[in-house]
């Protein structure tokens, strides 16, 4: 697989995760590219943690709605309400959150581990971007689902404990990477999907942790 | 309904002294008190502690060199930083090695609650968010606790001397309208500082805004600022 071609990849099957209606929080990046890989049908309440439920696509600049200085992202890109959507403030916005009322959240990993350990916020003595609303998400939505490249200039992020300060624990439910979709599961992770490109013993290598490969391994590819 | 005083950036940022704790509203400066911050960098108020999401931006929408409170940090004039995410300037995580500025991160959740408990005249709050981080360790942390077999962080209110709200409507009375996504912090923040300053973008008559549009109530605006147009 290219190089650029992977993010998209990535984001086609997170896209097969949803179903109509479902309330969803998309971390920067890789998955602000899932709305674009949406089935027929399906349409999403998205979430955005600046206060905005049920946002819109991204106006540009001349759009009616472009308005750079008081409807941004989380990114401080303009954005927009959809129609139908609404603003509301950060406190009643993270009790939502909180109060498991967002379906599911995707969000990016620096590590997460074997028994659904995350971590993506700081990197002691060198990096400290900060939590962000990364840990009321990962706890209070009803799924969780790291999307990433499988592994960091050739290095393993998945681990069978993270290394790096948490951002939540016990919270993903499941890793949707470009070489294979894995559940995080009392007995530890269980490879589900593989892409065809690849081999399990290639995904193994790849994985610092054990995986258990699924009885019905499917193809990622439809 | 009686009216507010109505000062100038400049008057507002005077009544700031050194080492006051200030809660700043907006979000990457969406929502911010942008001309009364402007005013504080001209005056070099310093040892503040700034209470807010995040620090702004180093640079605005239109290519403005410095958003919000970033100048301020980058003006040396930031002693501690309570925020969220710092992502967007470099300079805080830098001036935190250096150890010239002290930063405490806290989940957006959690802090937004803080602030509303403090406002809301609570002694604290109950999250799952943090369990098992380093935010057990956090000086807002006072300790773990067990709830029906599930663990939670109490968190400490947060209060400040100031509360700096970045609004788009405020009448003479004090209330406030927020257009799009400035609401944010500004919502909570206007019910947990000793003085609450208004700056927005036009001040309007009384009866403006309508009374189901009111969302920071005039009650608790105690100066207004007329601040900038975007």
């Amino acid at each position: 697989m290219e190089k650029s071609e992977i993010k998209g990849f990535i984001a086609k099957r997170c896209a097969k995760e949803l179903k109509n209606g479902d309330v969803v929080n998309l971390g920067i990046g890789l998955p602000t590219m899932i709305p674009a890989y949406l089935p027929e049908g399906v349409e999403l309440i998205i979430h955005a943690e600046l206060g905005i439920v049920g946002a819109g696509a991204p106006p540009k600049e001349g759009d009616a709605n472009y308005d750079p200085y008081h409807v941004v992202d989380a990114g401080g890109s303009p954005a927009s309400a959809a129609f139908g959507g609404g603003f509301i403030d950060s406190a009643s916005n993270f009790g939502l959150i909180r109060g498991g009322h967002v379906d599911a959240c995707f969000l990016g990993a620096l590590e997460v581990d074997v028994e659904g350990n995350l971590a993506n916020w700081i990197i002691p003595g060198k990096k400290m971007p900060g939590m962000g609303g990364a840990m009321d998400l990962c706890v209070g939505a009803r799924q969780c689902i790291v999307c990433m490249e499988h592994t960091a200039k050739g290095n393993p992020k998945i681990f069978e404990h993270c290394r790096l300060p948490l951002t939540a624990s016990h919270c993903v439910n499941k890793i949707i990477t470009e070489m294979c979709v894995l559940e995080v599961t009392e007995n530890g992770l269980v490879m589900t999907e593989i892409n065809p490109e690849f081999t399990v013993e290639q995904v193994k290598a790849a994985t610092a942790a054990p995986i258990t490969v699924a009885e019905n391994l499917k193809s990622m590819i439809d | 309904m009686a009216k507010k005083p109505v000062l100038t950036a400049a008057e507002a940022a005077k009544m700031i002294p050194d080492g006051a704790s200030i809660m700043c509203g907006g979000f990457l400066a969406c929502g911010q008190a942008r001309a009364i911050v402007k005013e504080l960098v001209k005056l070099g108020t310093k040892d503040l502690t700034l209470i807010a999401n995040d620090c702004g931006r180093a640079v605005g929408p239109k290519g403005e060199e410095f958003f919000g409170i970033a100048e301020l940090v980058h003006n040396h004039q930031v002693k501690r930083l309570i925020a969220t995410h710092v992502g967007m300037t470099p300079e805080v995580g830098q001036q935190s090695t250096e150890g010239t500025l002290i930063v405490n991160l806290l989940p957006q959740g959690t802090l937004a609650e803080c602030i509303r408990a403090d406002g809301a005249g609570l002694g604290g709050v109950l999250t799952p968010v943090g369990v098992d981080t380093l935010i057990e360790e956090s000086p807002f942390c006072r300790g773990k606790r067990t709830i029906d077999g599930k663990e939670y962080l109490e968190m400490a209110p947060i209060h400040a001397d100031f509360a700096l709200l970045g609004a788009y409507k405020c009448d003479e009375a004090g209330n406030c309208w927020y257009k799009g996504t400035m609401r944010n912090f500004n919502v909570v923040m206007a019910t947990a500082a000793d003085t609450v300053i208004a700056e927005c973008e036009y001040i309007v008559p009384v009866g403006e805004i309508e009374p189901e549009n009111v969302h920071t109530y005039g009650m608790c605006v105690d100066y207004i600022v007329e601040g900038d147009r975007k």
